[in-house]
């Protein structure tokens, strides 16, 4: 028997080293200062040096030495280097990491910048976001173009029209796996690819939406103020793989210094040759102009937008044809929210695989919410995809407001529905927020009390959407009254046996039978709400109560007078002077005059106000 | 304005990052948020400030800082420093930390939120 000589790979000459991270501060001045290229570097050394299974290279949290940025921390020693520059990868692998030594120059004084402060990465509100769409925010002027461009700003298109080819942008786009941020999450790139293909027209259009509608949402309007070059480079990008010619931001007219930023990036880039004839030095030739939409809610449904653009009445048509195929002027025309173009730079820039390693498992990424309602911090956050609702009402929003109870927050705005407090560690997802029976949205997320009560936000958000509703279908259009009116008459204690089974089938039938997302979506609040909350609609219904005492109609304040100590507290703050009564006695509150705005109840410091609906039975 | 290339556009950001830090700088957060709790009157009263003591420092305006419940903001930023966010200015705030922070070199702890950078990917 032959045995074969094993064969000797030869051995790589493995310095022993103990086990370290080394943390690279990922904070926008580190960034700034090329973080990014030595994380690339260190990777790269150490692999090289077969250290990588010993030695871990981490994104580091921003320490205040943005001075001496770019900043690394070597750990477990504690050691910060600052100013670090490509060149000191190997001296601090070799020296540091192997030799155990200390690089005297580069080293950072321990003692923090300002020692009476706390790092911003440590501050509440800040501490769990990490930016992408948002990279620019409250640091560049967005008036300048000069300062997006010192931020590597169209660094993405130059590297598309001079390096890559459309389809290879798609591909990019494709591999990061971004999906629209304007509620649907249709995946992006796959969006561009058949509008691409599309063969109706050599004419294509690009659409970005800005007709951001919801009640309490503001994230487009926000983006388009703090870095409008963003969008406008995410835009060029996108036309230039779709292979448009023209696009179009339609923005509503009620925001104002939204439009005047937009204008003026657009005219900015058009100096600069980044739009118009020719970009950069290349034979792609792109325009953009901005739509000024007098904001009717129905006109953010892509084929109302697009009617709206060409001048007719903002009203939807059936789909298929999908506006991929016949667009404007029956040109394939791709239409993408703010947020989603403000994606596309970074994914070009650092490449797909890279956006793709942050977020869930198909929700890649991060999404930008305007976090509002009763909540401490309310703002605009920036979080990765699967944050947690806990993480995002107790870490960032600060917890909820004069410290009340948790009761639901409201995701997706009017198409969106209410998740119970019980559900608070759910990741926040396209996928677990619609099993929820809410959806994603364009990322409103507002925050309700346990002083909130759930049938009246029905009926708010119903009632929102009866006056949006565009009356072109009759499922919205009737429904809609139909399901308002049923709800108004639950809220004023008119609500009788079945009414709850009606609204059920109506809000059914709405969903599945109008003609857009505005009808087939309008349901969700009511829905939301049912299934998680019937015990609130059954408790107005046939009870005639009100458990957040909400519902004035089910609800009556009077004093208790074992409890009242005649402190006058009340008769002061009532504005109708419905309350009287000599100091030091049990006060008499009038109900022909009370017009139960609660204001005793809220002065009274001895519990002697209740608002107690029994006592309409 | 010369139209830009690839090759250009690089080295305009190449120049433009170049220049390093060296007056104090103010930023005022003037997203919608910002101007609506009153932005712009910080912003003139800083401008004012600077004009009146001829100070040479930069004051800048810039988008909202995402906490929009506590604007107005500033943030500023002395030269070797790390910046410091500042929070619910109004003209009273914007003197104090206009002489103890940018001419003194101490931040006023009570009105900042903190210093340094947010995170990015």
């Amino acid at each position: 028997m032959i045995r074969k000589a094993k064969h000797k790979t030869p051995r790589k000459t493995k310095a022993k080293v103990a086990s370290k991270t080394i943390n690279i501060c990922h904070g926008t001045s580190c960034i700034e200062a090329g973080s990014g290229q030595l994380e690339v570097a260190f990777e790269a050394a150490l692999r090289h040096k077969s250290l990588s299974a010993d030695v871990k290279v981490r994104p580091g949290r921003c320490m205040g030495y943005c001075h001496v940025a770019p900043v690394l921390t070597i750990e477990p020693d504690g050691v910060t280097y600052g100013n670090v520059k490509l060149s000191d990868v190997e001296r601090i692998i070799d020296k540091h990491v192997i030799g155990g030594k200390i690089l005297k120059d580069l080293l950072v004084p321990a003692e923090p910048a300002y020692p009476s402060l706390q790092p911003l990465s440590r501050a509440g509100f800040f501490e769990k976001q990490v930016l992408i769409v948002m990279r620019n925010r409250g640091r560049i002027d967005p008036e300048s173009i000069e300062d997006y461009i010192a931020n590597d700003g169209y660094q993405a298109l130059a590297k598309a029209v001079s390096e890559m080819e459309p389809e290879q942008v798609i591909d990019e786009v494709k591999r990061a796996d971004l999906r629209g941020r304007g509620g649907a999450g249709f995946p992006t790139g796959l969006k561009w690819e058949i509008c691409r293909r599309s063969k109706t027209s050599e004419t294509k259009y690009i659409v970005c939406n800005a007709d951001e509608g919801d009640p309490g949402a503001f994230m487009d309007r926000s983006l388009l103020e703090s870095d409008p070059h963003a969008v406008v480079e995410g835009m060029i990008l996108g036309a230039y793989a779709i292979g448009a010619s023209h696009g179009f931001v339609y923005v509503r007219e009620e925001y104002p210094i939204a439009l005047e930023r937009i204008v003026g990036a657009i005219e900015a880039a058009r100096d600069y040759g980044l739009l118009g004839e020719g970009i950069l030095g290349s034979d792609f030739s792109f325009d953009i102009s901005v739509v000024r939409g007098a904001g009717a809610f129905v006109c953010g449904e892509e084929t109302a937008l697009m009617a709206s653009i060409e001048g007719k009445d903002g009203r939807p048509r059936p789909r298929p044809p999908f506006p991929a195929e016949r667009g404007l002027w029956g040109c394939p025309t791709n239409i993408n929210n703010v947020e989603t173009w403000a994606n596309v730079p970074p994914i070009i820039l650092k490449g797909g695989e890279w956006y793709a390693s942050i977020g869930t498992a198909k929700s890649k990424g991060t999404k930008v919410f305007s976090l509002v309602g009763k909540v401490k911090n309310t703002g605009l956050i920036e979080v990765p995809m699967g944050t947690t609702l806990r993480e995002i009402i107790y870490d960032i929003g600060g917890g909820v407001l004069r410290d009340r109870k948790l009761k639901a927050v409201q995701t997706g705005g009017p198409s969106g529905g209410c998740i119970p407090a019980s559900l608070i560690d759910l990741p926040v997802d396209y996928e677990e927020l619609s099993k929820a029976g809410s959806i994603m949205g364009s990322g409103g997320l507002i925050v309700m009390d346990e002083d909130t009560c759930m049938v009246d936000v029905a009926r708010y958000f119903v009632r929102f959407l009866e006056e949006e509703s565009c009356g072109k279908c009759t499922p919205c259009r009737e429904g809609l009254t139909r399901m308002r009116q049923i709800l108004d008459r639950i809220v004023e204690g008119k609500g009788k046996k079945g009414d709850i089974e009606l609204l059920e089938a109506l809000a059914k039938v709405v969903k599945d039978a109008s003609l857009c997302g505005l009808g087939a979506t309008a349901p969700n609040p009511v829905l939301s709400t049912l299934k998680y909350f019937r015990d609130e609609y059954e408790a107005h219904v046939y009870r005639k109560r009100c458990p957040a005492k909400v519902c004035k109609a089910l609800i009556v304040y009077r004093v208790i007078p074992e409890k009242c100590t005649g402190c006058q507290r009340c008769v002061r703050a009532c504005p109708v002077g419905a309350i009287s009564g000599p100091r030091a006695q049990p006060h008499n509150l009038d109900q022909s005059l009370c017009i139960k705005c609660g204001a005793c109840y809220e002065v009274c410091k001895f519990d002697a106000i209740a608002g107690d609906a029994i006592y309409v039975e | 304005m010369p139209k830009l290339d690839a090759r250009k556009l690089l080295d305009l950001k190449e120049s433009l990052k170049a220049s390093k830090q060296a007056k104090p700088l103010i930023v005022v957060h003037m997203g919608t948020c910002g101007i609506a709790s009153g932005a712009e009157e910080v912003l003139t009263y800083l401008l004012e400030l600077v004009r009146e003591s001829g100070d040479d420092i930069i004051i800048k305006t810039s988008g909202c800082a995402g906490l929009c419940s506590r604007e107005p903001m500033i943030t500023v930023k002395m030269p070797e420093k790390p910046p410091v966010k500042y929070c619910q200015i109004d003209r009273s705030k914007a003197k104090r930390i206009y002489a103890e922070h940018v001419k003194g070199g101490k931040p006023v702890r009570e009105y900042a939120i903190g210093y340094g950078c947010e995170m990015l990917y």
